[in-house]
């Protein structure tokens, strides 16, 4: 499988690590009044789903870089590839 | 007084040099290093005074530049710097000086071995080694990859001048997976 870095270019996949599921960019609120219930749902509940997937990945061997990679879960067809610090900035994580 | 011997990354008293096909192979101890990356907010201030210090523009993702000092990109505004030891020891301590707060600068001299390998059938060598793609390559590209599970820099100066960055503790290592590969593909 081939990952199309936004900016080096085409690399092997064998160069990237997996997290998981791009909502773990919304990582709760450690003050909030409910936070052990969002902590719950936020390391435990994950969709499972048989298709479109926005999905995590580390460019461990490369330049280390966090990406949103959009994935099909059942062709690993490659939609679109973006830096997650981007992707968290536009989501209104951090400016 | 301590009758101390300076030795090399592979533990010799001078640096080895192989060759095979073709392709010289040689440890090269002769480079010091710093790491320069722009802190958040002043990415602006922390690239001007880096490519005045190098006397050249920036390199940009996946690519090397080579002047005053060689600069090779390492990831969103993070640089690597490479000097002559000889002259430049205090490389970390001099960037440092020049880019005030706007840059985080670490000497990176006793934390990488350095390999330069020179020949004209080096894309032969590296497409056993690593997803590089060197056929493709001309000069001036460096990249990050993994070579036999280290995590390694591969410097393109020409088509014939190759430079392998890896971690020093893995010096033997790394020259191993070098040279068989040199004798497998030529």
């Amino acid at each position: 499988m081939i990952i199309d870095h936004p900016l080096l270019g085409p690399r092997d996949s064998a160069e990237f690590t997996y997290l998981g599921d791009a909502s773990l960019i919304h990582r709760p609120d450690w003050e909030a009044k409910d936070a052990i219930s969002q902590f719950a749902e936020y390391g435990y509940q994950r969709d499972n789903p048989a298709g479109t997937h926005r999905e995590l990945w580390f460019h461990e061997q490369g330049d280390r870089s966090w990406l949103v990679v959009t994935r099909s879960t059942t062709t690993h067809e490659i939609t679109q590839v973006e830096l997650a610090r981007d992707v968290a900035r536009r989501e209104g994580r951090s400016t | 007084m301590s009758d101390m011997m300076p030795i090399t990354a592979l533990g010799g008293r001078s640096p080895r040099v192989d060759t095979h096909g073709g392709v010289t192979l040689t440890e090269n101890t002769n480079t010091a290093l710093a790491s320069y990356a722009a802190r958040l907010g002043s990415e602006e201030k922390a690239c001007t005074v880096l490519a005045e210090a190098i006397g050249r523009d920036l390199a940009g993702p996946g690519q090397v530049v080579f002047g005053t000092f060689d600069a090779f990109w390492m990831g969103p505004d993070q640089w690597m710097i490479a000097a002559p030891h000889d002259t430049h020891e205090l490389l970390a301590f001099e960037l440092s000086q020049a880019a005030g707060l706007s840059a985080s600068v670490t000497e990176q001299n006793d934390a990488w071995c350095r390999f330069d390998l020179t020949g004209n059938r080096l894309a032969s060598v590296f497409e056993l080694l690593c997803p590089v793609p060197l056929r493709d390559w001309t000069g001036g590209e460096a990249t990050r990859t993994s070579i036999d599970h280290l995590g390694c820099f591969v410097i393109c100066k020409d088509v014939e001048t190759v430079t392998v960055l890896g971690p020093r503790s893995s010096a033997g290592s790394l020259h191993h997976a070098l040279l068989t590969a040199m004798k497998a593909a030529l």
